[in-house]
C-alpha cells in the first residue's frame, strides 16, 4: 500500500505514510509477528535512524509506524503525562507524517505509545500498547556479554536474576528494585518490562490489549500477546509487592493510582498527584477533589498554580 | 559399595591440538570418588589445556571424557546437550580458578556469591539461601559479619576461600582446581591447603588439581601425573613419584626443589 502524506514545506518530497518506507514497515511487522509468537523473546530487527535521538523513543516510534493505519487514533504518554516534551513531539510527528487522529483520552485511543507508564484505566482488546524500551536485556547488568545472555535465555538459566533480588534484600531489607522489575513471561522467558514502575507490573499480567516493546538503539522487539501470563520474580519469603503511598492525589483524591511527588517550595512543602494525567482529569470532571484542588480550570499549565 | 569402586571420571586418549601445535596428547586416566589427582609440570607443559578439556570448557580434538552422573549413569560429557553439560558444571562439578576474580562475581556480596549456585538450581527461599551461605562462610573460616560485604573488600586468601565456598555449596562430587594457591603468600597458602585437605576429606570430594608447586601436590594429592610437552611422562602414587622419580625430567623437577 503506497500512500504519501503531503509535506507542508514547499518543494520538499512528500512523506510515505507514517514516515517509514513500506519495506521497512514490512520488516518490522515480521519481527513483530515473531515476537508475538514467542512471548517475551527478544527479536532482533534492522532498526532505522529516526529523526529524533536515541533515548527519545526511536524503538517505540518504529513499532508504532509499522502498526498504525489511517483510521487509528494515537495517544502518546511520557511518565503517564500527555503533555511532556517527549509525548508532544511524538504525537505531532505522527499527526504530521500519518495524519492520524490523536487524543489524550485513554479510552478513545486505538494505539497508545508509552514511556514508563501503563494507563490506570483498564485497556481493551481493540487497543495496542507500544512501549519505548532503553535496555531490553534484563540480564545485562549482571552479564555484559550478549552471546552469553542469549545462551542463558535459550537454556532458561535465570538463577542470576534472583542474585540481583537477593542483593537488594541483603542491602535494603526488601526488594528495592522499583522499576524495570524483571518478569517471567508465560513460564518461559524472563523479560525486562522497560523502565515502567513495578506498580504497573500486575497490569501486564493477563492484559486484554496487545503489548509491543521496541528498543531502537539495541534494535530489539518483543511482545506480549493479549491475555499472557506475566509474573514478577520474587522469593517465597519476600513476595512481590507494589509501591504504596500514604498520601492521596492532591488534585483528584485518588488512592489507587501511581503518584508523583511534586516539590512546591523550599520550605519542605510538597504534594502528590496522579502520574496519569488523563485518569486524574477524568476523575476531576466526575467531581472528585483532592486536598490541594482549588477548583481552578483544569490544564497542566495551571496545575502548579492550583497547588499554591 | 560397588559404586565406590566404579570410576567417577574416565579420560581416554585425550588429545588437544592447536593447529599443528600439541596442547596435550594421548592422556588417559581414571578417577574414583574421593580421590585427589595432582597434575604437575612446568609452564606450557599442557596442564591447563588438559584441565580445560576434561572439565568441558574446551572440546578436545580427539578422545573421550566420561563421567558417572548421578541420574543418567556414565555419560560422555561432549555428547551431552549443552543444557545438560552446563547444569552438570554448576551442580555436580566445581571449578576453582587461580585468580579468585575469575571465579567470583565481584560486584555482589559474599552471600550472593555463595547463594548464586543455589538460586541457579531453583532455590527461591531467601532465608534458606542466606543461612546456607552463612554456614558455608563459617566452613571456610570467614566471619559471618562479612556476609554482606563485597568480595573486593576481602584479602586474597579470603577471596580464594570464598570462591571455594561458592563452588562447594551445591555439594559437587568433582572439583577442578587450577593453581588454587597461586598468588598467595606462604602462610596463607598453608592455611588454605589445610582447609582444602579437611574439606576434601569430610565431603569425600574427587579433585583434579593442577599445580607447578610440588609441595602443594605432595600435601593434597593421592596420585600424581607429571606432564612434559603435552604428554604424561610419569604417573603414580604421589609419594612414589616424588620420592623415587623414574623419568629423567621428573628427577630434574624433584631435585630442583630447594632442600632444607
Amino acid at each position: 500500500m503506497e500512500q504519501t502524506v503531503k509535506n507542508p514545506a514547499d518543494g520538499a518530497p512528500d512523506y510515505n505514510f507514517a514516515y517509514l518506507d513500506e519495506q521497512t514497515k514490512r520488516m518490522i511487522r515480521r519481527a513483530l509477528l515473531k515476537a508475538v509468537a514467542i512471548p517475551g523473546y527478544q527479536v532482533p530487527f534492522a532498526g532505522r535512524e529516526m529523526p529524533m535521538p536515541y533515548g527519545w523513543g526511536t524503538g517505540g516510534v518504529q513499532v508504532t509506524a509499522a502498526v498504525i493505519g489511517p483510521n487509528d487514533t494515537l495517544k502518546v504518554i511520557d511518565q503517564g503525562a500527555d503533555d511532556t516534551t517527549n509525548a508532544v513531539s511524538i504525537r505531532q510527528f505522527f499527526a504530521k507524517t500519518a495524519q492520524v487522529a490523536t487524543t489524550e483520552k485513554t479510552a478513545e485511543a486505538s494505539i497508545i505509545q508509552t514511556r514508563h507508564r501503563i494507563p490506570e484505566k483498564e485497556l481493551r482488546e481493540d487497543q495496542v500498547l507500544v512501549y519505548q524500551v532503553p535496555i531490553p536485556e534484563p540480564l545485562r547488568f549482571l552479564v555484559p556479554r550478549e552471546t552469553e545472555t542469549r545462551k542463558m535465555h535459550a537454556l532458561e538459566e535465570y538463577g542470576l536474576m534472583h542474585v540481583k533480588l537477593y542483593e537488594d534484600i541483603s542491602r535494603h531489607g526488601h526488594i528495592a528494585t522499583t522499576y524495570a522489575y524483571p518478569v517471567m513471561v508465560d513460564d518461559r522467558y524472563v523479560m525486562d518490562p522497560s523502565p515502567t514502575p513495578k506498580f504497573d507490573n500486575p497490569k501486564m499480567n493477563n492484559m486484554a490489549a496487545l503489548q509491543l516493546f521496541g528498543a531502537g538503539r539495541e534494535k530489539r522487539i518483543y511482545a506480549l500477546p493479549p491475555y499472557t501470563k506475566v509474573k514478577s520474580l520474587d522469593f517465597e519469603d519476600h513476595p512481590f509487592e507494589v509501591q504504596t503511598w500514604e498520601d492521596k492525589c492532591g488534585m483528584c483524591g485518588a488512592r489507587d493510582s501511581y503518584l508523583d511527588e511534586v516539590i512546591l517550595d523550599d520550605q519542605g512543602n510538597r504534594m502528590f498527584v496522579c502520574s496519569d494525567t488523563d485518569y486524574c482529569a477524568e476523575r476531576q470532571e466526575a467531581g472528585h477533589r483532592g486536598p490541594q484542588h482549588h477548583d481552578q480550570p483544569l490544564g497542566s499549565a495551571d496545575r502548579g498554580k492550583a497547588a499554591e | 559399595m560397588t559404586q565406590m569402586n566404579e570410576p567417577l571420571l574416565r579420560v581416554e586418549d585425550l588429545t588437544m591440538m592447536y593447529g599443528d601445535r600439541v596442547g596435550c596428547k594421548d592422556v588417559s586416566f581414571e578417577l574414583r570418588p574421593g580421590e585427589v589427582l595432582g597434575i604437575v609440570g612446568e609452564s606450557g607443559s599442557g596442564k591447563s589445556t588438559l584441565l580445560r578439556s576434561i572439565s568441558a570448557q574446551q572440546e578436545p580434538t580427539k578422545g573421550k571424557v566420561e563421567y558417572q552422573t548421578r541420574i543418567d549413569g556414565v555419560r560422555d560429557v561432549y555428547q551431552m546437550s549443552e543444557a545438560q553439560r552446563r547444569l552438570l558444571m554448576r551442580t555436580d562439578w566445581a571449578f576453582v580458578h587461580q585468580n579468585p576474580r575469575d571465579g567470583l562475581r565481584m560486584n555482589v556480596s559474599a552471600g550472593a556469591n555463595i547463594g548464586e549456585r543455589l538460586m541457579a538450581i531453583g532455590d527461591r527461599h531467601y532465608g534458606n539461601i542466606r543461612s546456607n551461605a552463612n554456614s558455608w562462610l563459617g566452613k571456610v573460616e570467614i566471619a559471618s559479619e562479612r556476609l554482606d560485604d563485597l568480595p573486593s573488600t576481602f584479602s586474597g586468601g579470603m577471596q580464594q576461600r570464598l570462591q571455594i565456598a561458592r563452588n562447594l555449596v551445591t555439594s559437587p562430587r568433582l572439583v577442578f582446581m587450577d593453581e588454587p594457591t597461586g598468588g598467595l603468600d606462604v602462610s596463607v597458602q598453608a592455611r588454605l591447603l589445610d582447609l582444602l585437605r579437611g574439606l576434601v576429606h569430610d565431603l569425600n570430594l574427587a579433585v583434579i588439581i593442577v599445580t607447578h608447586d610440588l609441595a602443594v601436590a605432595r600435601l593434597l594429592s593421592h596420585r600424581l601425573m607429571v606432564m612434559q610437552q603435552g604428554k604424561v611422562i610419569e604417573h603414580g602414587l604421589t609419594d612414589q613419584v616424588l620420592d623415587d622419580p623414574q623419568h629423567p625430567y621428573t628427577q630434574l623437577l624433584v631435585s630442583s626443589i630447594l632442600q632444607n
